[in-house]
């Protein structure tokens, strides 16, 4: 079973578990962690924060029992990660925009360090907004051109899409969708990374079944990516 | 001989089935294991016309359990024979394709497409708590479900297998009832009616208010009826309920099960089922059991 490298604790309820697997993450795509063995019941959807082939690192916000005990592992202890699921973000170029909200940053990481270096004339500007408590600033900072921090209010506010070739998000739904608005009056396109409730990752729950304008889509396979007109 | 079982006279080269809703049409699981090591996959649960489920949250955690209210996402009967059948029918496995309804009509037409087509067991679901018509209903009283048995039956040329709810009134009654109608064997559990509230909100979880409670939480509950059951009738009885190791799955053969389904635990490792066919292996061997049928109903 793959080793814990590091848990580190980031803000009160935000830690980043780096983890020893061998993987070909890509970003945009998730995990079902656990690190216990049969309770709670099912394992638990997070995000590839970043990842090189020898090891994966989560960003994840402690809300109830699983995640409360994937806070308690320490150096060493085993954890499950399963395979690596999931769609990707597209490997777009250009003026790049990506915003997150809250624990939805976590993806936005690697998606800023693989189109950059995809494409080093692409330049990514990080829209992060948090309801408290800002996270790893400098990290994010370090990876994209230009970073604009948003504590309480609406990162929302803080863009205009207009001049964009494309944004990427991720975050609580209602953001999502405000930005959706305005990108599509600006006619920016936009890709949205759903967070869903998933029982198996997989594909063959249907607890993330959400319906497009393609039909009913899994979140867990079909996503969690989807081009934002898709589904708003 | 060995883990190898005749049900109803489908012979399953091992009794574990994965439970329908659990494993899609199996597509999903092919590249996490062989899927022709399984006794039999069970379909998704599949209604006439196709069906989007239920909107607002499908699935909810409880301890040691899992309450889903997904509300029957299916393709149809006619989008399963078109575009799964075959798929299914190229594996080495028992196919079990469960079939649930809103109405009588709804199943006869539904059993009438599916008479024409290739298949090892038509599971009849007169059991899903998740539906607001028909569903579970038709399984709760045991006249209705007599009535509903008897009238498929008449038309239904495979081999039928009627999955029972928990909710039953007299789940024994209920069993003996679709025996007498000319079941060829019963299924069951199917998940049990509950109910969980969002305490911030001050409403409940599901749209619908309830949803059915599946894993290990049900299984001592299951294990019981299934006993009750497999000692009341004649044909052969699938076990289902909670089981997620080699060992939950012994309990529900010396229960008195010919076959057992595995549901909620598929979701945690995809490949549950081999090491539950794989423990059941090794149990026998160990035992010095050389048919399984030796350890069925021995309690």
């Amino acid at each position: 079973m793959p080793k814990v490298i590091s848990n580190e604790r980031i803000s009160r309820d935000f830690w980043v578990m780096r983890v020893a697997q061998p993987n070909e993450a890509r970003m945009g795509q998730f995990c079902m962690l656990r690190s216990w063995d049969r309770y709670p019941l099912l394992s638990r959807p997070v995000s590839v924060f970043d990842a090189d082939p020898g090891t994966l690192s989560f960003l994840y916000k402690v809300i109830g029992e699983g995640t409360a005990l994937l806070s308690r592992c320490r150096e060493g202890d085993a954890v499950t990660t399963g395979r690596v699921l999931g769609n990707t973000f597209p490997l777009v170029s250009g003026r790049i925009a990506m915003v997150g909200g809250g624990v939805g940053i976590a993806p936005l990481y690697l998606a800023a360090k693989t189109l950059k270096a995809h494409d080093p004339a692409t330049t990514v500007d990080l829209y992060l907004g948090f309801s408290d408590e800002a996270l790893l600033v400098e990290e994010y900072a370090a990876v994209g051109d230009r970073t604009t921090v948003k504590v309480g209010g609406f990162i929302t506010d803080a863009i205009d899409p207009e001049g964009y070739d494309c944004v990427l998000t991720c975050g609580p739904e209602i953001m999502m969708r405000v930005l959706y608005e305005k990108c599509r009056a600006s006619g920016t396109k936009l890709y949205a990374s759903l967070e869903k409730r998933m029982a198996c990752g997989f594909g063959v729950c249907l607890a993330c079944s959400c319906g497009t304008t393609a039909g009913r889509r899994k979140v867990c396979t079909d996503g969690p990516v989807f081009p934002a007109e898709e589904v708003f | 001989m060995g883990p190898a079982v005749d049900f109803a006279g489908v012979t399953m080269k091992n009794p574990v089935v994965l439970a329908s809703g659990t494993c899609g049409f199996g597509r999903e699981l092919q590249g996490y294991f062989d899927l022709s090591r399984l006794g039999g996959i069970a379909s998704k649960g599949l209604t006439l016309n196709e069906r989007k489920g239920n909107e607002g949250i499908r699935a909810w955690e409880t301890p040691s359990g899992l309450m889903n209210s997904i509300g029957l996402e299916n393709p149809g009967v006619r989008g399963f024979i078109e575009k799964e059948l075959d798929w299914i029918n190229g594996h080495d496995v028992a196919n079990i394709v469960n079939l649930g309804g809103h109405s009588i009509e709804d199943y006869l037409e539904g059993i009438a497409l599916l008479n024409d087509v290739e298949l090892d067991l038509l599971e009849l679901n007169i059991s899903c708590p998740n539906v607001k018509q028909g569903g579970m209903n038709f399984g709760i009283r045991t006249d209705t479900a007599r009535d509903v048995v008897r009238t498929l039956r008449g038309i239904c040329r495979h081999k039928l297998v009627v999955k029972l709810s928990p909710n039953a009134e007299d789940v024994v009654a209920l069993a003996r009832a679709c025996e007498e109608e000319g079941a060829d064997g019963l299924s069951l559990t199917n998940t049990y009616l509950g109910m969980a509230i969002d305490i911030e909100r001050r409403r409940p979880v599901f749209d619908n208010v309830y949803a059915g409670l599946s894993g290990p939480a049900i299984r001592p509950i299951s294990l019981r009826m299934v006993h009750q059951v497999a000692h009341a009738v004649k044909i052969p009885v699938m076990g289902i309920g909670g089981i997620a190791t080699w060992r939950d799955a012994v309990e529900f053969i010396m229960a008195g099960a010919t076959a057992v389904q595995i549901g909620a635990a598929t979701f945690v490792k995809p490949d549950l089922a081999l090491d539950v066919i794989d423990g059941i292996a090794a149990f026998l061997d160990a035992q010095g059991i050389s048919d399984i049928a030796e350890i069925r109903g021995i309690v």
